[in-house]
């Protein structure tokens, strides 16, 4: 994702000379591309987060718009009251860039797991949240935010996420996308995890169940009415994300108090993990696995 | 043209009759920077009152946005605000908070968190390098508030970036939240560190309007450096009961006191 987040960026930017790129000293190998083309629109402002936000602030009150770089919760915690008071208070048109959201940080540990900042960016005001599933996702996003003015999150995964949009959906920052069709049960996954997701829908297809898969890559402003749509159809719904609480799961159940339907949420419940693992078997430890899904489903289904 | 002593009389009178009016605190904070915006916005910003946002404009950050009585006050002097709106600060439903707010023609930056403004200050002169604009950014930070890490972080970069279109005004008066800047947590020499971080640095007594004019007439210090003034200031300046005084940091003079710091601050003036 964060290759097609640069190139994608560079052909903006070749189409729009007042965007920039700032980095927190992040991005070795990936942001270089950028500073040699586009010198005078990119800095690395070091190693200092709070800065970072309070510069970008600044250019972007200049009139610029003004992308901001750097890994998991690094962009967001050091420098959430940069980004309250400052980016989004003034609604700046800044937009934050995370790469390695979620766990994909794997055996670095707890510190580089970004797993709180969809929660967190969500309740910043005049703050557009989004979080792409694959890189056909992320460049439609990136194309999206970059016209939308204002402050806006992108939560990205990292190097090896694979193509799940066979063909391009319509994306607009108002919407969910469906990605397939079903009746007995909704499956809605924010982030690379829709994976899962069309997995599980494939696994129940053979036992004569039909999934409808959602892929939310817009979190913030949320589209419940797709959602709800949904729910309506199948009754049952299960929410599906490498987030602790506060994610997708918290802006689902609230669109859906009300309505009568089945709802579990698949999430990172547990404390911070201590040990080392790499992502996948570190969301294995906090029960968000293709299986934990598909069991989940199938007891749903059963009900 | 108003000199700039008598203008600062009045924006301290305009803001004690607003801190009053309010019962909101602050007082000595606005006090101890009249002379200084007196001077700036009399003298030094190229600004526009009929044309706020002009792109070439002046920038003018109020670091410490506590203060913003006093900035409104200077802000309706010159026009770009209604003087008589002054008397609606802090009041339900006025556009004049309690902490400085852009929503304020004029005001740049909504602040009131310290350690926010040297950093929007940095990409604001940044942007003037690169674009070739001649504008300049000057931000107001009180001594207190350099204990925020934040400001560090964006002295290190004006320096490393050469913003000599940068520049730091730091009102010292060297009172904090409870007690002296010496005894909570010390800055001196204050100085010689932002000389270490890069910068060129002149001390002057805030309450001077000629060395003021002298100083921020020589912009920049030095060139490809960012200046920083260290102002040594009273707090509470001008209404000799609250100078020095940590508590007209919080308290609101009640009728009596109004009365008599107007008294002396026109008598100061007619003199």
């Amino acid at each position: 994702m964060r290759k097609t987040f640069i190139n994608t960026l560079c052909s903006l930017a070749e189409k729009n000379n007042r965007i920039w790129l700032l980095s927190g000293d992040l991005g070795f190998s990936i942001l270089e591309q950028f500073e040699q083309k586009f010198p005078d629109r990119y800095i690395n402002i070091g190693v200092a987060e709070q800065n970072m936000a309070g510069i970008a602030t600044g250019i972007a009150l200049s009139g610029n718009t003004v992308f901001i770089y750097s890994i998991a919760n690094f962009p967001i915690f050091r420098c959430l009251e940069q980004i309250r008071n400052d980016i989004c208070y003034h609604n700046a048109d800044v937009k934050i860039v995370s790469v390695g959201g979620g766990m994909a940080y794997g055996s670095a540990g707890y510190s580089h797991h970004g797993i709180e900042d969809i929660g967190v960016m969500r309740l910043m005001p005049n703050m557009t949240v989004v979080s792409p599933a694959d890189p056909v996702e992320t460049k439609l996003a990136m194309t999206a935010i970059a016209r939308h003015p204002g402050p806006c999150y992108l939560r990205l995964g990292k190097s090896s996420e694979p193509v799940l949009h066979q063909k391009q959906p319509d994306f607009d920052l108002s919407k969910a996308i469906i990605f397939r069709e079903g009746s007995d049960i909704t499956l809605a996954a924010t982030g690379s995890v829709l994976k899962m997701a069309i997995e599980a829908a494939e696994e129940l297809k053979v036992q004569g169940k039909w999934a409808e898969v959602i892929s939310v890559p817009v979190l913030k402003p949320f589209d419940a009415e797709t959602i709800l749509k949904s729910v309506h159809k199948t009754g049952r719904i299960i929410t599906i994300e490498e987030h602790s609480v506060g994610g997708l799961s918290a802006v689902v159940a609230e669109s859906i108090t009300g309505i009568k339907c089945r709802f579990f949420p698949l999430l990172l419940k547990q404390p911070p993990i201590t040990v080392a693992a790499n992502q996948k078997q570190l969301m294995e430890m906090h029960g968000l696995s293709a299986d934990s899904l598909l069991r989940a489903a199938k007891e749903m289904l059963s009900e | 043209m108003m000199t700039t002593e008598s203008l600062s009389k009045k924006i301290r009178i305009s803001a004690l009759k607003m801190v009053h009016r309010a019962n909101a605190s602050h007082i000595g904070s606005c006090l101890s920077i009249a002379d200084i915006l007196a001077v700036l916005y009399e003298k030094i910003l190229n600004i526009n009152p009929t044309q706020p946002n002009w792109p070439d404009r002046d920038r003018f950050l109020l670091s410490k946005g506590h203060a913003a009585a006093i900035l409104y006050a200077i802000l309706a002097e010159k026009g770009f605000i209604p003087l008589d709106s002054l008397q609606t600060y802090c009041l339900n439903g006025s556009a004049l908070l309690g902490h400085a707010s852009h929503k304020v023609p004029g005001v740049e930056l909504s602040t009131g968190s310290l350690g926010h403004a040297l950093s929007v200050g940095c990409g604001m002169a940044l942007v003037a390098k690169r674009n070739s604009q001649n504008y300049r950014v000057f931000v107001l930070l009180s001594d207190g508030e350099l204990d925020e890490g934040s400001n560090w972080e964006a002295i290190l970069f004006a320096a490393q970036h050469n913003l000599d279109n940068l520049i730091a005004i730091v009102d010292s008066n060297k009172l904090q939240g409870f007690g002296t800047v010496e005894q909570i947590i010390r800055l001196e020499p204050l100085t010689d560190k932002w000389i270490s971080f890069g910068w060129s640095a002149d001390i002057i007594d805030g309450h001077n309007h000629s060395q003021i004019i002298n100083k921020l007439s020589k912009l920049p210090f030095e060139k490809n450096k960012p200046s920083v003034i260290i102002a040594n200031t009273i707090k509470g300046k001008g209404v000799s009961f609250m100078e020095n005084k940590l508590e007209w940091h919080y308290k609101s003079p009640n009728n009596e006191q109004l009365q008599t710091a107007l008294i002396e601050l026109e008598r100061a003036a007619n003199r």
